[in-house]
């Protein structure tokens, strides 16, 4: 049944273009961060703003690049990849390249906009502190690894992206090194994402010798076509594929790496929870909807049970943080959980416009959570309240990223939440819809929570905090604006170009597109955000306790569950990474005394014993006469032929004559 | 005909120069046989050209070449041994010993 | 036996004469004036080897101004006019003699063996074509010399002046 609606669609041709001359540069928005990268590295230290003009300029002109792109894109829709061949491996051409269609440049525009405004924001947020070239590099490199991922027609492109972002991940989140508990963080982060890593590596393995391509447009022309090769290992790869996406995407159980990677500056985690990285796992899946769709259905089953989970016990966890950024950090799981869902419902457009809209609120409320701790100095909310009248430009845009989390008409949360929901019910999945619909009554109450102790209130932390500068604010502004409005540009039964945009692509995409609002969704969307900002606001403002502003009700014993988190990390802990620890070493220590310290003990003695009779008489009777010899010899010989030494030209002239004339005899007569 | 002879007189000059350069022990009279040894070297030139009968002249471009860069050497040769006698009141240069051991 | 070559041989045999006086007077003035005669007898052999210009060059540089220069050298370094038995180093003269005597028996072994020839004198002047061979072709190295002479020129001044304030700002 599915092969034939696939067969339908594939006969109605999609209507794009080649893009021209800007989609054949689009090289540039790849290489110019990796220059940008390099000149700030050798010359940033001696400019005046330190490195970080090359790489605002750098950025914006990504920015203004990803802007025409997108205009051209929406005036005449764009399909087209560009291929550079580096090399042959076996059966493989090794390529290189560039994909122009409707999702990439989506994301160079998501990608572009956001970098740039959190540029400009981590220029004042980031004055004063150490290593400040280097995190401009490292931020600049970290765009470009992104782009390199998102602009990949390969899966050899895509890995390398892939690994990219991962080493700049590291770099930004451990930037404080000096701090034991963050470069652990940037190390927890590696390793998780290094874990998930493998099963993308081994997925793109069997998918690249299953196919014997590495071109991602041939595979998924072969997927919708039903080759034998592919459709045999389709849901093997798929799984691999998605662990990979669950390590950079931070699905259950490969979450854990997300809230440690707050330590970085903030500036980062708003780049990285964003915009980046954390959307490469939702960008993997939807580059290989075709693929999923068409033969791997029943791995997108197992997508979508992880993503269901994630999205319900992330909110859950995020409801008892007490650190700001903590919290949105679980909201930011929670969300990517709903992505990842949408994508296993198959609704490849929903989930894509949640992206696009979360990419907006979400960088809006990471920068402004950095706005606060930048005034606050703590990350704790139980030090801030009442910063509603000293910050509120901060306030504002933060309310207004809050009901966009939440899902409130008009702002961009709404209509993708909304589009998510409306295709769960649409597919008649009924426990997962009302999961979802239970998950976004957390996020407005855990949002609310989050407001009320940060901004309502009277302030309970110590200093005095003060709005900050108009290079922080202004992005915020700019992002609250997209946070408000990028959710109009699908609007089902009114205007839906958001879809048009996405599946303009190569290979065709079917899915379900709602033609009007599913009114039974809606509603019940929208009472759960609003039952919960009113719980939410009820508990923590009416009813909070004034000292700390936190609410009085705690029930037993689940806050405590998810105040550790479900125990995942002692689990992991526990169960993986002591026993490895403790146990493996253990057993290190004991091979390593009784077998390879004995053989080389032994050994050792021998040597020495052998070494002494060398010593003895080989090296001192031998070697070092010998050589004492050589040595006197040399000096006195050398004594002697100083004297030639006379200073005097005419002599050392008569010499190399003489010799000039000797040698000539004897070439000439002799030789 | 006459080109051998020629040729023998120019290395009969060259060798002469050798000797001067060897033998003097005025400055001035080293660089005096180093132009006996340019000169040797002009007449070879010369005598080269018009035997080949070249058209391009180059024996002769390059004996012109020699003369000019002859006197440049001169210059800064003589240059070179005021500076040395007057910094050593005298120009033999068996005196000049600075690179001994 | 054309008349031109028995000019030439006693011409070399002048210029061997002179050369060796040259490298043997023990008066300085001598020597320099032998060498006057030397360039000039090559000069006439140029002149008859349809040389002209080169001849002229060589008189009015070599003779005109080198010579003078050498002369002044003479003065200035107050070497002793007249007769000088300490102008040779008379350790040197054997061995000196026994390695310009290889290198002129080794020279002479080579051109002669390598090098033979009739010479064509081409009458009359060949200055116009040499002149414009000089200014097409060999531009290039034609400027680069005129180069060479104004850093040799610089280079003269710069080390014969006697510079009282540079060297003491060398110095101090």
């Amino acid at each position: 049944m599915v092969n034939n609606s696939l067969i339908l669609f594939a006969e109605a041709e999609a209507v794009y273009t080649d893009g021209g001359v800007l989609a054949e540069f689009s090289w540039l928005l790849v290489v110019l961060p990796f220059f940008a990268a390099l000149l700030i590295t050798f010359f940033g230290k001696y400019l005046p703003m330190k490195g970080a003009e090359v790489a605002l300029l750098t950025i914006g002109s990504i920015f203004i690049y990803s802007v025409l792109l997108m205009y051209l894109h929406i005036t005449q829709g764009i399909a087209n990849e560009f291929f550079v061949n580096v090399g042959t491996i076996g059966q493989f051409d090794i390529e290189f390249g560039w994909v122009v269609d409707g999702l990439s440049i989506m994301m160079y525009f998501v990608v572009g906009t956001v970098a740039l405004l959190v540029f400009i924001y981590a220029t004042n947020y980031m004055q004063g502190e150490i290593r400040y070239t280097f995190f401009f590099t490292s931020l600049t490199l970290f765009a470009g690894s992104m782009l390199v991922l998102v602009s990949s027609p390969t899966l050899i492109q895509i890995l390398i992206g892939w690994e990219l972002v991962g080493v700049c991940s590291y770099l930004l989140i451990g930037h404080y090194w000096e701090k034991k508990d963050n470069s652990s963080a940037a190390m927890k982060a590696f390793i998780t994402n290094k874990i998930a890593d493998v099963g993308l590596m081994i997925g793109i393995i069997i998918l690249a010798l299953n196919t014997g391509t590495l071109r991602i447009s041939e595979i998924l022309y072969q997927a919708t076509h039903d080759y034998d090769g592919i459709t045999n290992v389709a849901f093997t790869a798929g799984i691999l594929l998605f662990i990979g996406a669950m390590g950079k995407s931070a699905q259950f159980p490969l979450h854990v790496w997300l809230p440690d990677a707050m330590a970085g500056p903030t500036p980062v985690s708003a780049l990285m929870h964003a915009a980046t990285m954390v959307t490469a796992g939702v960008y993997l899946l939807a580059r290989m909807f075709p693929f999923y769709q068409s033969i791997a259905s029943e791995a997108l089953d197992i997508v979508m049970l992880f993503g269901v989970i994630t999205l319900l016990t992330a909110g859950l966890i995020a409801v008892v943080q007490d650190d700001l950024k903590k919290v949105l950090a679980y909201s930011t799981i929670s969300q990517l959980g709903y992505m990842v869902a949408a994508i296993g419902s198959g609704a490849y457009t929903a989930a894509l416009f949640h992206l696009w809209t979360h990419a907006f609120f979400k960088a809006l409320l990471f920068l402004g959570a950095g706005s606060v701790i930048h005034a606050v100095h703590s990350n704790s909310m139980l030090e801030m309240g009442g910063l509603r009248k000293v910050m509120p430009k901060t306030f504002s845009t933060f309310i207004i990223g809050t009901v966009a989390l939440a899902g409130l008409p008009p702002f961009a949360g709404f209509f993708s939440k909304d589009e998510i929901l409306a295709s769960f019910n649409h597919e008649g999945e009924t426990t997962f819809f009302f999961i979802a619909v239970l998950g976004a009554f957390i996020t407005a109450f855990y949002m609310t929570r989050a407001v009320s102790l940060t901004f309502l209130g009277e302030y309970r932390g110590h200093g005095h905090p003060h709005e900050s500068d108009s290079m922080m604010t202004t992005p915020l502004i700019v992002l609250a604006v997209l946070a408000a409005g990028s959710g109009w540009v699908n609007i089902p039964g009114v205007y839906t170009g958001f879809t048009d945009w996405v599946t303009t692509r190569k290979t065709p995409i079917i899915e379900y597109h709602p033609e009007s609002f599913d009114l039974f969704a809606l509603g019940l969307g929208l009472t759960a955000g609003l039952i919960g900002i009113a719980l939410g606001y009820y508990l923590y403002q009416l009813q909070g306790s004034a000292e700390t502003g936190d609410s009085k009700i705690k029930v037993e014993p689940i806050w405590t569950v998810l105040e550790n988190k479900y125990y995942i990390d002692d689990f992991y802990f526990k169960f993986i990474i002591d026993p490895i620890k403790i146990n493996m070493a253990k057993a290190v220590d004991v091979f390593n005394t009784n077998v390879i310290d004995r053989f080389i003990n032994s050994f050792g003695q021998i040597a020495s014993f052998l070494g002494a009779i060398i010593y003895n008489n080989i090296d001192q009777n031998g070697i070092d006469k010998f050589l004492n010899m050589s040595s006197s010899g040399t000096d006195s010989f050398g004594g002697k032929v100083k004297l030639l030494q006379t200073g005097r030209t005419q002599q050392y002239l008569m010499l190399f004559l003489g010799g000039v004339v000797t040698i000539s005899l004897l070439i000439l007569f002799i030789i | 005909m006459i080109v051998q002879p020629v040729l023998v007189v120019a290395a009969a000059l060259f060798s002469l120069g050798i000797y001067g350069i060897l033998v003097r022990r005025n400055a001035v009279m080293v660089l005096l046989s180093i132009e006996l040894i340019l000169n040797a070297v002009n007449i070879n030139f010369i005598m080269f050209d018009t035997m080949l009968a070249d058209t391009m002249m180059q024996g002769q471009i390059f004996t012109i070449f020699i003369i000019t860069i002859a006197a440049a050497e001169v210059g800064i040769g003589l240059a070179i041994v005021l500076m040395l006698f007057r910094n050593r009141q005298t120009a033999n240069i068996n005196e000049f010993d600075l690179m001994k051991w | 036996m054309e008349i031109f070559e028995i000019v030439i041989y006693f011409i070399l045999l002048g210029l061997i004469s002179t050369a060796i006086r040259v490298v043997t007077t023990s008066n300085v003035i001598h020597a320099a004036i032998s060498l006057v005669f030397t360039l000039a007898l090559s000069a006439i052999l140029f002149l008859i080897l349809s040389a002209e210009f080169v001849a002229l060059v060589l008189v009015l540089v070599y003779i005109g101004a080198v010579i003078v220069l050498f002369l002044f050298g003479i003065m200035i370094t107050r070497a002793p006019l007249g007769k000088n038995a300490e102008l040779d180093n008379d350790k040197n003269k054997k061995m000196g003699a026994a390695i310009s005597g290889s290198i002129f028996l080794l020279f002479s072994y080579i051109l002669i063996n390598n090098f033979d020839g009739e010479v064509n004198i081409a009458s009359g002047s060949s200055t116009e074509l040499l002149g414009e061979i000089l200014l097409t072709r060999f531009i290039f190295p034609f400027e680069l010399v005129s180069f060479v002479l104004l850093a040799a020129l610089i280079g003269g001044i710069t080390l014969a002046r006697k510079d009282e304030a540079l060297i003491d700002k060398d110095q101090v």
